[in-house]
């Protein structure tokens, strides 16, 4: 046994990479794999960084003037030097309701007749009637609103009030690009390690091209490891597309150390191809592979892994879902090592929760596959 | 054998056959209703973008009663979720670098004093903006609630402020919660994603097995074989969107103020749209493999530019004229109009006609694509 090691190993890799270069060929013969390898990530790219933003400037607004007084329109006048909102000026109700039907404001602010006369008394009243329907997007509003009209009726400098000074740490521009990058790539990822090999490798299972490598001297294992390095590759050059992009068309800093981000992508990635050869040893059907790795790949981990909506704010049963989720590890990983350093504690930490979610899924994914040859 | 009664009959058959390949097996009939009710509740919990109980630590250096009376205000709001009180300066950085809190407030000392000497008192805010949505928000939160401490004590010290109240009121959405908006545009979304990936595969399959090539010479025409290939993907589709409309109804108790007609023509009219884009899609692919992969790449695209995830109107003018050619804008956007506003038919039209326009650029390629490939 030990005598034949050598040799083994020998016609091991001989193997291996006469595979994998049958499935690298079989990976660019097609040009559907590369549009998903690599022009989805760079559409991707595009659209995260310059058409995504939770950033509300100029928000229109109807402003319904029932009290022409000159304190009314410096009211009006102070708001206008707010680069988040955009007042325009109507004369009556029926006007600015037409115009929140059309949903060409966000919201209508009236100043009521007897606004000036009841400011003198110490009690005036402005009303703010929201668009509702974007419920983020009017609470922001209402914000925006809220401090024009506080900072016009009581300047900052008037005396005896406390003064917020709020500090954004790790991103004090404040850009959402900036943390929409990370989950960028935690995307990609996904999409290319979970959804492409579930799906290529769920043909396989359906034509039975598999089992006919199955009665050829190649082990299981050579077969999945010929799968995974392409894909692989693929998910590599992603992932260099995104840092590149992050890095130099976006600005967003790497406050942590590039090779860390690197590791942890690769850990990520090998999690990812876990899944999709998981989900097509299991489904052994393109269909239900491809519902499934929908599924469980993109909409979870646009919704669950904390990327765009907090998982702090969700209820503890919603939030323990995202806490399964390898992706919510990933993504906080990636966000600290671009925003925040080499965090040590939290680095290892979920490191290991990504090393062993590989194991156990490829493990599974293994023993899944040579069940079928028996 | 012809006239209306034998094309009807034929495409009636073609739809049945059609619907039966979809549902036979046990596993994709699983697959194609239980995730659209797994997703559409969990979404419906997780989709927000509202503070709640969010976690913070206090710095207080003061210990002085206005110092207190803040921190009252602030955890009086019930939204915020004190879990750590510190005792220095440094104790900040580990803090919020482990994630452990949202934001510190660092109350510096001579706080009050300052306050009561008439001068303006800082309060220190540090964010963890590594979400900046999230951290946007909290201190949207908390500069409110300055603002009226602020009104307060200005009012009992006779400080100079102006005395203004602001009435707000939101229409469509009382109390404005996010899920209200986020299912709203899961009735669209959830729907589209399985009818694209459906009709795109239903073409495909079969001419990856080689039956499209029997399917032609039967007495069926192309047109009968598309709308055969078309009516089940919109059936399910359908019946995707109202499990998600009975979740937000009767689940999450978000009034219904249109009516049902209403939007489930305007429900057709979005089915139709994306089995056009979904058959499209199949004639150019020559494999299921390759009609899954078009779709996805597409899918995406569609998802984030339909003002689901970030509004339509903070994007870029290039972007937002992008989105013009994205049914899944037009469908949320008419989906919230009918389902939060009421409106009616008349009032949906202007989202309608553009979804009739990709639909009748995407049909009939679709069926030039099919003949040209095939001959």
């Amino acid at each position: 046994m030990t005598a034949q090691k050598p040799q083994t190993r020998g016609a091991f890799l001989r193997r291996l990479t006469a595979l994998v270069r049958k499935e690298v060929k079989q990976l660019l013969r097609d040009r559907s794999n590369l549009m998903m390898g690599i022009a989805l990530p760079l559409v991707l790219i595009l659209i995260f960084g310059y058409g995504l933003s939770f950033d509300v400037k100029n928000a229109p607004l109807a402003v319904v003037m029932e009290d022409t007084s000159p304190t009314a329109h410096g009211m009006v006048a102070s708001m206008r030097l707010s680069p988040y909102l955009d007042p325009t000026l109507v004369h009556d109700m029926h006007r600015a309701e037409a115009l929140m039907l059309e949903r060409k404001v966000n919201g209508i602010l009236r100043i009521p007749s007897d606004f000036t006369r009841r400011l003198a008394l110490g009690d005036a009243h402005l009303q703010l009637i929201l668009h509702g329907a974007d419920a983020n997007t009017a609470r922001i509003v209402q914000g925006y609103v809220q401090s024009a009209l506080q900072s016009w009726a009581s300047p900052a400098d008037a005396g005896g009030a406390v003064r917020l000074e709020s500090r954004m740490w790790f991103n004090e521009a404040n850009t959402s690009t900036w943390f929409l990058v990370p989950g960028l790539i935690v995307l990609i990822t996904t999409l290319v390690g979970a959804f492409l090999t579930a799906l290529v490798m769920a043909r396989e299972w359906e034509r039975g091209t598999l089992e006919a490598l199955f009665v050829t001297p190649v082990r299981p294992i050579e077969i999945l490891l010929a799968k995974i390095i392409p894909y692989f590759g693929v998910g590599l050059i992603g992932i260099a597309m995104c840092l590149v992009a992050a890095r130099f068309l976006f600005g967003v800093p790497i406050e942590g150390s590039l090779l860390l981000i690197l590791v942890v992508s690769v850990f990520y990635l090998f999690v990812a191809l876990g899944i999709g050869l998981l989900i097509s040893a299991v489904t052994k059907n393109q269909f239900t592979a491809s519902q499934v790795a929908l599924v469980a790949s993109f909409m979870p981990a646009l919704m669950l892994s904390g990327f765009i909506y907090d998982l702090r704010n969700m209820p503890l049963l919603v939030q323990g879902v995202g806490r399964v989720l390898p992706a919510t590890y990933y993504l906080e990983t990636l966000k600290s090592l671009f925003l925040a350093g080499n965090l040590w504690p939290m680095i290892l930490k979920n490191c290991a929760v990504l090393i062993g979610y590989a194991v156990v899924l490829l493990a599974a994914a293994r023993a899944k596959t040579r069940k079928l040859i028996g | 054998m012809s006239g209306l009664p034998a094309f009807l009959r034929r495409v009636a058959n073609l739809c049945l056959k059609e619907l039966k390949v979809i549902l036979k097996d046990p596993a994709s009939r699983v697959v194609l209703f239980a995730p659209v009710l797994v997703q559409s509740l969990m979404f419906g919990y997780a989709a927000t973008l509202d503070l709640r109980q969010a976690p913070y630590a206090l710095l207080d250096q003061d210990h002085g009663q206005a110092a207190t009376r803040l921190v009252a205000r602030i955890e009086g709001s019930g939204v915020f979720r004190r879990v750590a009180t510190l005792r220095n300066e440094s104790d900040i950085a580990p803090i919020v670098n482990a994630g452990k809190v949202l934001f510190v407030v660092n109350i510096p000392p001579r706080f009050e004093q300052r306050l009561e000497g008439g001068e303006s008192a800082p309060v220190q805010l540090i964010l963890d903006a590594r979400n900046s949505s999230t951290a946007g928000t909290a201190a949207g939160y908390l500069g409110t609630i300055v603002s009226r401490f602020n009104a307060d004590w200005r009012r009992e010290h006779g400080g100079g402020s102006v005395p203004l109240t602001l009435d707000v009121r939101s229409w469509y959405n009382p109390n404005l919660e996010t899920r209200w908006f986020m299912m709203t545009a899961m009735i669209a979304i959830l729907s589209m994603l399985q009818t694209l990936m459906l009709t795109a595969l239903s073409v495909a399959r079969e001419r990856e097995q080689g039956t499209f090539d029997q399917l032609l010479v039967t007495p069926c025409t192309p047109a009968e074989i598309m709308i055969g290939k078309s009516v089940p993907s919109i059936v399910v589709g359908l019946v995707q969107a109202s499990l998600v409309l009975l979740i937000a109804t009767l689940w999450f108790r978000i009034p219904m103020a249109g009516s049902l007609g209403t939007l489930y023509v305007a429900l057709l009219v979005f089915m139709v749209a994306c089995v056009g884009i979904g058959l499209a899609i199949s004639a150019m692919a020559a494999s299921m493999q390759q009609a899954m992969l078009y779709t996805f790449v597409l899918m995406m695209p569609l998802v984030l530019l339909s003002g689901m995830t970030t509004p339509i109107a903070n994007m870029p003018v290039a972007m937002q004229w992008l989105t013009a050619i994205d049914p899944a804008r037009y469908a949320i956007h008419m989906v919230q109009r009918v389902y939060l506003e009421g409106v009616g038919l008349g009032t949906v039209l202007g989202d309608i006609l553009p979804l009739l326009g990709i639909a009748s650029v995407t049909l009939p390629l679709a069926a030039w694509l099919f003949r040209n490939r095939l001959v």
